[in-house]
């Protein structure tokens, strides 16, 4: 019998770690995963970094412009607008990372388990995603938003979370379910269903490892897309509600009012979210190219 | 053809029979009720029969089931009824905002093209280089500016650089269309920038594809320059995926100018159906929803329609 | 070379879709351009490296490749995967990838070297002075554009012609390849036409602007045997009528012995041997050519007991060895093969990369000989069998169009065989055919719409998916493709062990690994490998895998499907060696499906022959290749080349005619009848049944 020989792994296993390994393949990715990082340590530790208490109205010191008391200038009430900015990326974060995660998630799972199964199951949740994309992004989530009102779980809006991730479910069902049904025609899954084995190993064992790439890019690209859909909904009223500092918040109410004469109270909150949604996009690119070689064979 | 489109339109009427359920339920749960809010919401007191007498007027006092056959039947005859707060045909409310909304589409949807098809292109045939980054770095910010910041920021530079804000009266493109687009270039811009990033990746990563693809390599082998490559070759066959999207974002774009008309004071769709949802008007915003997604449909039916067109694999079985 | 006007390339192209023989014209014509000595090469190609540029380390494709090509002339280009055959002949057409490099080396075409040529001037020789067809028809034209306009553009380009000048002499070049009704052919799209249709139209694009080289890369491997015979005598013929000088690169040595006047035979990345065709494939000079020779199974010499093999694993392109890269493969090396060998002349006129040349001309080295069988390979006709199909039929719905009507593609209709205890039972027919259906059908992948599958006992085709989950221990299936018929995400380890785990083979994880260890040994494989992912291993590695995975469950039967046909040649002898004798020591049974016959007929007892979804001839392995019965049986045969120069020229092998009817719309009466040499008008009326002509040997065809 013919002994074959075995080429030897060669990288050491330091640069074998994931994460090593997509910075240094993905610098602009490493960039953007820096970014994200300040953002969370700035979510998570506002108390210690924020200079000002981010609620509390001091009408004596409104609308005044940057200067080396208030680095960013203050709102209409006065508040400081940099500490709103750090609070503020805790409520990005918390209300974008958990839609979107809800939403992915859900729709992962729907749309693999239509794949897998097929036939009729998979005709009827194609109708139904269908039905869900006829409504526009924000015609769905106002409507949700109306419809559910405010629920809050130590002070986060359970039912704004719920807003945001239920738009996202058919578009990543959708996804989901093209690639799932690519995978599923291939010989390994067959292998599988020869082996007898129960749907639920070959689709928690064969399938959804192999959806992990398609799934982590659609989640960062929908984080970027939640982060934004709650800016826009809090301008709208209908997300976040004063006084808990929200960016999209800050560009809203009387903000809109003043802004032409304090350009500052608009500038920078757009600016963070623009680089919230930037930076997690451009993470998302990185995850792409940096999954892609490796697995096509 | 005919019977292809007769076919498709057939189908479309479940989707829009279940769009009409949906949403007719879905608002009966919400908490709120329009009446009080239309003659007790400035404070004013009145009696409970006042209330009562205009509760039946506007059909709110008949069971839920009686309700919506009416409005189906009202649906079958494309009556969308009155709406609830002005009392004004719900086709007269939307018709008079419609212009607007989709004037602003369409220019968005315009400058997005003769943005994207180029850059895209461009960075595509150049990548790697600083041209391929530029301009990949201009789409993917296109996706992070929130529209509605950007519709403020052409604000802000309007009034540092000519000292005056965008007109906040509407003309019609045929009474002036010089007053008009002034108007309506700004938004359109604002939102138009978003639509060109995402054509702008879609592009450019359609045409590396279409580049890598064994007939560019044998229109080599035949000694085709270039140019002529990606015009001929090339282009036609990347354009096709951006075709989907263009029609796709358009019809998004009908219902989510919902923002940008808020900061540039227009009096569009976008806000009539803000407006409607807070005053809780269930014709308007029933009327609305099966407008939206009628055109959907409709675009989604025109999409495949120019694919059918552009694809002979298509056309030809 | 006396060139055969009276013998236009149109009527030789026509005849190819005709039946007569071109045996006449092969035998009667010339072998060779008698004048190529005495003229100018053509081509010239002068120590020739590629290098491609990656991110972690410069890959050297090619190496000091030298070739001469004369005007008229036929030269083959052998190698495996990975041997740089494809990247050299893509250099001489400047076409490589951003990637590429071309840090040494000259072609001269015509007295100018076109490595020397701006971008500009190299354009005007692609297409027009040389021109090259590729191995994917299916993708290697433009889908949105018509036909005709992919065939006028260089006409254009190089030639100047006006629209309606171009448009003649495309509906010219359609005919000369044989392609009916030009004028309205010009008009439709590429999926409008079939494979082999599509090829000729890449054929008459390289044709347009009268090439004086023709460069086909793997011409035919995407296509049938039958299709690819048609392709390559039209190619001959117009090569031999129109003088043009033709480079076909190749895996298949019997495509070379048929077609080529002379062999350039290259192993990772160098020239290890070139020369006549006749002198190599009956003088061959290197260790590498003589391995390779020996290891194609050929369907003119009695079956030999194992296949010969070449040992272990062809080189990565990333492994920079010193000295000759075929020494540790090599039987005959010496510590002398570790400086990098000169090509020298040898004693047959050609020229050879082995330091023991000699040896080999004077007969001192020999390639070891394989076992001879030991095992009785005749089966017993008296026990029961292990499977046995009857009458088994698979309809598929399909919407075709834009209304979406719903028709029957009948994939597999009425098939009947049997497989005994530890028998190999072939399936052999080209695409269409159903065979490969007829193994999903056997694994439940599938429902059949009618039929039976008697397996221990039971009726497969009838049981509910619970009672089928104890039934799937006992048959198994290998796969095809290497690369996607293993999950990326697990190793190697998990894969064979996930069985085990599940019916609970091995009682603890412990007992798993030693079991998974013996496992690997059994296929040949070292421990250590269960540690790696499949994207770490080769392709005959992953398939071995994929055995030992399929033989971790203990099945009885095991569907082959293509098993080998995605390996390169030196590998699949070992893949071969290793089935059957995993089938000695276990008593397997196989039902092996393939579509090359030589493979086929090595490994199994019998064979059916499929077309069309239904069975044409059913026979002992030797008795339907030696004594075929039905019409398509003997043009599988006679498409089938031989690896050796002599017989093919004692060969007159007939080509099938026309194309594969549509699936939707199979003909009535025989199914084979619209393109059988001998069908007359009876065969259109009724389905032949299957009858017993011999003791053992079944035809269905009415004219036996």
């Amino acid at each position: 019998m013919t002994d074959t020989t075995l080429r030897p792994a060669k990288r050491s296993s330091w640069l074998r770690n994931p994460v090593v390994d997509f910075c240094i393949k993905q610098p602009a990715g490493m960039v953007a995963l820096l970014v994200l990082l300040v953002m969370m340590f700035a979510g998570v530790f506002a108390e210690y970094i924020a200079p000002y208490d981010p609620v509390r109205n001091n009408l004596a010191s409104m609308l005044q412009p940057p200067s080396w008391k208030h680095l960013l200038g203050t709102d209409p009430f006065g508040r400081d607008i940099l500490s709103r900015i750090i609070y503020g990326a805790r409520t990005a974060l918390i209300i974008g990372l958990s839609s979107a995660f809800v939403g992915c998630t859900i729709g992962a799972i729907i749309g693999a388990a239509s794949a897998y199964f097929g036939g009729k199951i998979d005709n009827a949740i194609q109708r139904c995603i269908d039905l869900m994309l006829s409504f526009p992004l924000i015609v769905l989530a106002l409507v949700v938003v109306a419809v559910l009102g405010r629920w809050l779980v130590f002070g986060i809006d359970i039912n704004l979370i719920l807003a945001i991730a239920i738009p996202i479910i058919p578009q990543v069902a959708r996804v989901i379910r093209s690639s799932a049904l690519v995978i599923r025609n291939l010989p390994y899954v067959d292998a599988a269903r020869i082996a007898g084995y129960s749907n639920t190993r070959i689709v928690l064992r064969h399938m959804i490892p192999n959806l992990m790439a398609p799934y982590l890019i659609m989640l960062t690209a929908y984080i970027a897309q939640a982060i934004l859909l709650e800016a826009v909904l809090s301008f709208l009223g209908l997300g976040v509600a004063e006084p808990v500092p929200a960016w999209g918040l800050m560009l809203s109410g009387s903000a809109s009012d003043f802004f032409e004469e304090a350009p500052w109270i608009v500038i920078f909150p757009g600016l963070a979210i623009s680089l919230a949604v930037f930076a997690f996009n451009l993470l998302g690119d990185a995850l792409r190219d940096w999954l892609d070689p490796k697995f096509k064979s | 053809m005919f019977r292809y489109v007769a076919n498709r339109l057939l189908l479309a009427i479940p989707t829009l029979i279940g769009v009409a359920v949906i949403t007719f339920f879905v608002l009966r749960v919400l908490p709120g009720d329009i009446v009080e809010a239309k003659l007790r919401g400035d404070g004013t007191t009145v009696t409970a029969d006042v209330i009562e007498r205009e509760r039946a007027r506007l059909g709110l006092d008949k069971p839920r089931s009686e309700q919506f056959v009416d409005w189906m039947k009202g649906l079958a005859r494309l009556d969308l009824g009155n709406s609830m707060w002005t009392g004004r045909p719900v086709i007269e409310e939307v018709g008079a905002r419609f212009e607007i909304t989709f004037q602003i589409a369409l220019m968005a949807t315009l400058i997005g093209c003769f943005i994207a098809i180029p850059l895209g292109t461009l960075a595509a045939l150049h990548r790697g280089t600083w041209i391929d980054t530029a301009v990949r770095v201009f789409a993917v910010a296109g996706l992070a500016v929130p529209s509605f910041w950007l519709g403020m920021l052409i604000i802000l530079a309007m009034l540092w650089s000519i000292g005056t804000l965008p007109p906040l009266t509407f003309t019609p493109i045929w009474q002036n269309p010089a007053a008009n687009l002034w108007q309506l270039i700004w938004p359109a811009l604002a939102v138009g920038y978003r639509f060109a990033a995402v054509l702008t990746r879609i592009v450019r990563s359609s045409l590396l594809e279409v580049l890598g693809e064994d007939y560019i390599r044998t229109a080599r082998a035949k000694g085709v320059i270039e140019s002529v490559i990606v015009r001929r070759h090339a282009l036609r066959n990347a354009l096709l995926p951006a075709v989907t999207v263009i029609g796709l974002e358009f019809a998004f774009l009908l219902g989510g100018l919902v923002v940008t008309e808020q900061v540039f004071s227009l009096n569009g769709l976008g806000k009539l159906f803000v407006q409607s949802v807070a005053r809780h008007d269930f014709t308007l915003i029933q009327g609305m929803v099966m407008l939206f997604a009628t055109f959907y449909i409709v675009t989604n039916l025109v999409i495949d329609l120019v694919y059918a067109a552009l694809d002979p694999r298509v056309r030809y079985q | 070379m006396t060139e055969r006007r009276h013998t236009p390339a149109a009527a030789v192209a026509r005849d190819a879709l005709g039946s007569p023989t071109i045996g006449e014209a092969v035998v009667a014509g010339e072998r060779g351009p008698a004048s190529a000595a005495s003229a100018q090469p053509l081509l010239s190609v002068d120590d020739l490296h590629v290098n491609f540029a990656t991110d972690i380390v410069t890959v050297r494709a090619v190496e000091g490749f030298s070739l001469q090509v004369s005007p008229g002339e036929i030269v083959a280009l052998v190698g495996e995967s990975g041997s740089g055959k494809s990247v050299s002949a893509h250099s001489i057409m400047r076409l490589l990838p951003r990637t590429g490099r071309i840090p040494r080396g000259r072609i001269m075409f015509e007295g100018r070297d076109l490595l020397a040529l701006p971008e500009e001037q190299m354009r005007d020789v692609r297409g027009r002075e040389i021109a090259m067809i590729f191995q994917e028809p299916m993708t290697s034209l433009n889908p949105v554009l018509p036909i005709g306009l992919q065939i006028i553009e260089p006409l254009q380009f190089h030639l100047g012609m006006t629209a309606q000048q171009a448009n003649a002499r495309a509906a010219e070049l359609l005919r000369l390849v044989g392609i009916s009704d030009p004028e309205q052919r010009l008009k439709q799209y590429p999926h409008q036409f079939s494979g082999g249709m599509r090829q000729r139209v890449m054929i008459a694009i390289g044709l347009a602007c009268n090439p004086k080289l023709i460069i086909a890369d793997e011409p035919t491997t995407a296509l049938d045997v039958t299709i690819q015979a048609q392709i390559l005598e039209l190619m001959k013929s117009l090569s031999r009528d129109l003088g043009i000088a033709l480079i076909i690169i190749t895996h298949n040595l019997g495509i070379v012995a048929r077609y080529a006047h002379r062999v350039v035979v290259m192993y990772s990345g160098r020239v290890v041997e070139q020369g006549d065709a006749d002198a190599m494939f009956h003088r061959p000079r290197h260790p590498y050519t003589m391995g390779l020779l020996r290891s194609v199974p050929r369907l003119d010499r009695p079956r030999t007991g194992q296949l010969e093999t070449i040992e272990g694993l062809p080189p990565s392109a990333a492994d920079q060895l010193p000295g000759c890269r075929f020494a540790p493969r090599c039987p005959f090396h010496l510590p002398a093969c570790d400086t990098p060998p000169p090509l020298a002349p040898t004693d047959t006129g050609g020229l050879s990369a082995c330091i023991r040349m000699q040896d080999i001309a004077a007969g001192k080295l020999a390639w070891k000989r394989a076992d001879a069988a030991t095992w009785s390979d005749t089966p017993e006709e008296t026990q029961q069998p292990v499977i046995s199909v009857r009458g088994l039929t698979k309809h598929f719905p399909v919407k075709t169009g834009l209304l979406a009507r719903t028709h029957q593609v009948r994939a597999v209709e009425d098939v009947n065989f049997a497989v005994g205890p530890g028998e190999t039972l072939g399936l052999v027919g080209e695409s269409g055919c159903g065979k490969s259906t007829v193994g999903r059908l056997i694994l439940r992948l599938e429902n059949p719409t009618m039929g039976s599958i008697e397996f221990g006992g039971r009726n497969l085709a009838d049981m509910s998916r619970a009672e089928l989950k104890a039934m799937r221990r006992k048959i198994q299936a290998v796969f095809q493709d290497p690369y996607s018929s293993l999950n990326p995400r697990m190793t190697t380890g998990q894969i064979i062990a996930e069985p085990l785990k599940v019916y609970g083979i091995s009682s603890s994880d412990a007992a798993a690994r030693e079991r998974v260890t013996s496992l690997l040994s059994e296929v040949g494989l070292r421990p250590e490998t269960a540690e790696r992912y499949p994207h770490q291993l080769s392709g005959g590695q992953r398939q071995r895998v994929g055995i030992a995975r399929a033989l971790a469950i203990e099945p009885e039967f095991i569907v082959c499907d293509e098993a080998v046909s995605a390996l390169d040649v030196s590998i699949q002898g070992q893949i071969v060696n290793l089935l059957e004798s995993l089938q000695r020591k276990r008593g397997l049974s196989y039902l092996f499906i393939a579509h090359d016959l030589a493979v086929v007929r090595h490994i199994s007892s019998r064979i059916v022959v499929m077309y069309l979804g239904r069975v044409m001839e059913t026979a002992d392995r030797d008795e339907l290749c030696e004594r075929p019965l039905h019409p398509y049986t003997k043009l599988l045969l006679d498409a089938a080349p031989i690896p050796d120069p002599k017989v093919e020229k004692e060969r007159a092998p007939r080509l099938i005619k026309g194309e594969l009817p549509s699936p939707l719309a199979p003909p009535t009466g025989c199914v084979f009848h619209t393109r059988c040499p001998i069908a007359t008008a009876e065969c259109r009326a009724d389905i032949p049944a299957l009858r017993e002509i011999r003791p053992g040997h079944t035809v269905a065809c009415i004219k036996v």
